[in-house]
């Protein structure tokens, strides 16, 4: 293992102007939303004052729905039969972002399946991760280290709600009493 | 039609010099807590005032210390299949060449451990040589490039490389404040071989005058920090009677998952 360490490279925010640069046919559909087994996963980007924010532009990156990680390449031109486990969703004049994906299984027996996200706007001068829990294992939720770690209203707001039509509902808010919590993994220094 | 200044009722009012103070104070109120034994910061700060659109939307609350899990020691993976071999030359995109000054920008993504991140998406966006973006939001009055779109696509070598040929992006003005103007630079977007190591950021060119008066690039507090997005200029490069070159290398965070590989292997 190399003994220097090297430092990471700052980020920068992802500016207004990356519309025809990151967005890409098909991007937002891991699985087309006509498959039997498609739901979709759906939510509003709100400011610290409530406002929806119109150019926050999202990822996400998960299992299969039986726990397993693809990978496949692909993501770029799908095929419409390869789960490829990622996807990216610029939001709408509304804030609105939306998913056609499958739900994903736990990646190992017991543990609490959940989605991981990256958020990207323009006025966030660095990216932003966070995890889209799923519904229903409520011992395996109770169970999972980040979620046993938060108070209970920041815990719930990590949880997606399902909807009446089977929508993962999951509203992501930059900041305010109702801010989403974000997340820093090991190595990261910001 | 002809080149006009737009003006309207969301002009900015505030003053560079007004923007300049903050930008100072806050520079020299990081400089004094280092040298009285804070910790060096080497990432851009959420809270920074003097980007006005980063007021509304930074978190307020701390990140929560989080040990990835399973999916988060994994990245997306990427291959020839998603990209076209074409996509990582910007000047020939169009049915002619774009104007500008035609420059190689090439490095190495490297991980914090400073191993080579093989095989991996790198995605680029820039304004063209006048300054303007292909994007019906951006209204500056500068030409639209017909030969341009200023996006490139490509997947690092198996030692970390990547090379895009393109043309200099000019300067440009946005409504942060009265005359403010972004120094020139290419967006970049990076994965790394964890969904962790995702970061998107932008490049600089070496000597901008506009790098001191500019909230977006300050808002990265520490002088070191700053400079390592800015790119080199390396003759080497530079290609006789046809492109300008400039080198620079991306580090991303550590890896933790090939990071514990090793360790088993010990």
């Amino acid at each position: 293992m190399p003994e220097t360490e090297y430092t990471a490279t700052p980020g920068q925010t992802v500016g207004p102007f990356y519309g025809y640069a990151l967005p890409y046919p098909g991007d937002s559909a891991l699985v087309p939303p006509a498959a039997a087994d498609a739901v979709q996963l759906a939510g509003v980007v709100y400011d610290g004052a409530g406002v929806p924010v119109p150019d926050a532009i999202l990822e996400i990156w998960q299992p299969d729905e039986t726990g397993t990680v693809s990978r496949e390449t692909g993501s770029l031109r799908r095929d419409g039969f390869t789960f490829t486990g990622f996807g990216r969703a610029a939001c709408d004049p509304e804030g609105r972002f939306s998913f056609s994906t499958v739900v994903p299984g736990p990646t190992e027996e017991g543990k609490a399946a959940f989605i991981s996200v990256v958020v990207f706007a323009r006025g966030l001068l660095n990216r932003l991760f966070t995890r889209v829990y799923i519904p229903g294992d409520a011992e395996a939720l109770a169970a999972d280290p980040l979620l046993s770690s938060l108070d209970p209203a920041d815990r719930d707001r990590l949880i997606a709600t399902r909807e009446a039509d089977g929508t993962l509902r999951f509203d992501i808010r930059l900041q305010g009493e109702d801010e989403t919590p974000f997340l820093r993994f090991p190595g990261h220094t910001d | 039609m002809s080149a006009q200044k737009l003006s309207g009722p969301d002009d900015a009012a505030e003053s560079q010099a007004t923007l300049s103070a903050e930008i100072n104070a806050i520079g020299s109120e990081y400089r004094g807590a280092v040298a009285a034994g804070a910790p060096v910061e080497t990432q851009p700060r959420l809270d920074y005032p003097p980007y006005r659109s980063s007021l509304l939307r930074h978190p307020t609350k701390d990140l929560r210390h989080t040990d990835p899990e399973t999916i988060e020691l994994y990245s997306p993976a990427f291959g020839h299949r998603d990209i076209g071999t074409l996509e990582s030359d910007l000047t020939i995109q169009a049915g002619g060449e774009p104007i500008g000054e035609r420059i190689r920008v090439t490095g190495r993504v490297l991980d914090g451990q400073g191993r080579p991140v093989a095989g991996q998406l790198v995605e680029i966006w820039q304004a063209n040589s006048a300054g303007r973006y292909i994007h019906k939001r951006d209204q500056h009055p500068a030409p639209i490039d017909p030969n341009f779109t200023g996006v490139g696509r490509t997947l690092t070598g198996p030692d970390g490389s990547y090379s895009f040929t393109t043309i200099k992006p000019g300067p440009y003005p946005w409504k942060n404040h009265h005359n403010a103007w972004r120094p020139a630079h290419i967006h970049f977007s990076l994965f790394g071989t964890e969904f962790t190591q995702r970061m998107v950021t932008q490049m600089y060119f070496p000597g901008d005058p506009l790098f001191a008066l500019d909230p977006i690039f300050q808002s990265i507090t520490d002088d070191k920090a700053r400079e390592r997005l800015v790119a080199t200029y390396d003759h080497d490069i530079t290609e006789h009677e046809f492109l300008m070159g400039y080198s620079w290398d991306i580090v991303l965070t550590g890896a933790e998952r090939t990071w514990m590989e090793e360790d088993d292997d010990a």
